[in-house]
């Protein structure tokens, strides 16, 4: 990956797919992160959940296959895979909250550095609030990991000391993936993992607070497994 | 009592102002459009509904909405794109919004039925859906007590039930199907087909007759979304 400039959106994606391990059970929020689904490698028995009920979710559905009784959390229709299963609702967000899913991916609108994320609601008082499943995958899943921007539309760090947004969930995200550096946070400390296009002194002035340069090990690492 | 019904009408009879009633259906797979559009016709006002969201397009829920008869609404994911029927009574304040993320919605209605008279969940710790509740540390980590959601009726849709009210659903439609079944007092239940007793595989029963009431069969034809009326 071409790391003198910022990611895209699929590279990004590319990027989430990597670090998920072989066999786990993966639950994929609603936009950007269903995306990562076209990276996760063939035969790696990653087995994608749906809030909805279903373990073992295809692709998108297409033409023929389409069924309304077959959808995503997203109301998308989708397809089933070999040793798919259902089942009802309760079940399903046990399998959350009882920490049986190996990894979540969500957007945000903010991640703060103790690792509280805020990805339901602006705030606005004229804005309908809708929180769905995303309070209990943030709570329930072993690792969340967040993809978004790393600014808001205003120019904003997202990634920030403390969220101004209302709370999803306390203490939960463990990586946060931007188009300019991959963060790894534990105990309120966050360390840059990658960076790509801006120097990690660069991301420092930006953020506001201090960051551990964790790249050199990073990319150690990386050239040992090559 | 377990009782057959020739018409969704007649499967709703009973259901008075001021009900809660839980409705089945996730968007709408599994949504019970026909039975909706039953208790539309059956006038009842008052109503609090629960279910997963606020209604799509103009059809099923959101037309029951529309026609004034919900006062409010218990659910976790009322936005979309097309709830636009939800959103206009929101917003002139017709109509009252009870926001639970959605596990603690599926627990709360799994409490009820199972007889549980609440629990603790970490779901929403911290966050302003928890305010005014009562919290509790437990092993270290922050839990909020909520409590069981209980319906006078449900109103659900299944594949099918056989002569005993037993119950199979089909893929992502069961959703919420067998935990309301069992936490309403009355639940009522659309399937596509009735078969006699004996042709489900009681191994494959997922919900047990003894969480039913009260079925009518309504053919598969005019069970495709948007189809209601």
């Amino acid at each position: 990956m071409d790391t003198s400039r910022k990611l895209t959106r699929d590279e990004m994606a590319r990027l989430v797919a990597a670090d998920i391990a072989p066999g786990s059970f993966v639950n994929l929020g609603i936009g950007q992160p269903t995306t990562v689904a076209n990276y996760l490698p063939e035969g790696s028995g990653i087995v994608l959940h749906t809030e909805n009920g279903m373990l073992g979710m295809g692709p998108e559905a297409h033409g023929d296959e389409v069924d309304p009784d077959l959808i995503n959390a997203g109301k998308v229709p989708v397809t089933e895979l070999p040793g798919a299963s259902y089942f009802h609702h309760a079940d399903s967000f046990g399998m959350m909250r009882g920490g049986h899913l190996d990894v979540c991916v969500l957007g945000a609108f903010q991640v703060s550095v103790d690792g509280d994320l805020a990805n339901w609601h602006t705030g606005a008082p004229d804005a309908i609030p809708a929180v769905g499943g995303a309070m209990d995958l943030a709570t329930g899943a072993k690792a969340v990991f967040v993809m978004m921007n790393l600014q808001d539309r205003a120019g904003n760090a997202k990634l920030v000391r403390s969220c101004t947004y209302p709370l999803t969930g306390v203490r939960c995200v463990s990586r946060v993936y931007t188009e300019y550096a991959v963060f790894s946070l534990a105990g309120g400390t966050v360390t840059v993992e990658q960076t790509f296009g801006m120097e990690v002194a660069d991301l420092q002035d930006l953020l506001g607070f201090d960051l551990i340069d964790g790249t050199a090990h990073s990319s150690a690492v990386a050239a040992s497994s090559v | 009592m377990l009782s057959f019904h020739e018409s969704a009408d007649a499967a709703v009879e009973g259901i008075s102002d001021g009900a809660t009633i839980l409705i089945g259906g996730f968007g709408t797979a599994g949504q019970p459009i026909e039975l909706i559009d039953a208790l539309r016709r059956n006038g009842a006002k008052d109503l609090t509904i629960v279910n997963n969201n606020a209604g799509n397009g103009d059809t099923g829920l959101a037309a029951l909405l529309g026609a004034g008869q919900v006062r409010k609404m218990i659910c976790s994911f009322p936005r979309q794109s097309d709830s636009h029927v939800f959103d206009a009574l929101y917003r002139a304040g017709k109509i009252e919004l009870e926001l639970v993320p959605q596990g603690n919605l599926a627990e709360r209605i799994r409490a009820a039925g199972a007889g549980i008279g609440g629990f603790f969940t970490p779901t929403g710790y911290g966050t302003p859906l928890a305010e005014g509740k009562e919290t509790r540390e437990i092993d270290g980590r922050g839990y909020v007590f909520e409590r069981p959601i209980h319906g006078d009726f449900a109103l659900i849709k299944a594949l099918k039930a056989d002569r005993m009210g037993n119950l199979v659903y089909r893929k992502t439609a069961r959703n919420f199907g067998p935990i309301m079944a069992a936490a309403a007092a009355t639940s009522v239940v659309q399937v596509a087909d009735v078969v006699p007793t004996g042709a489900i595989d009681p191994e494959s029963v997922v919900t047990p007759g003894i969480f039913v009431n009260r079925v009518v069969a309504i053919s598969p034809t005019s069970m495709l979304p948007g189809d209601g009326q």
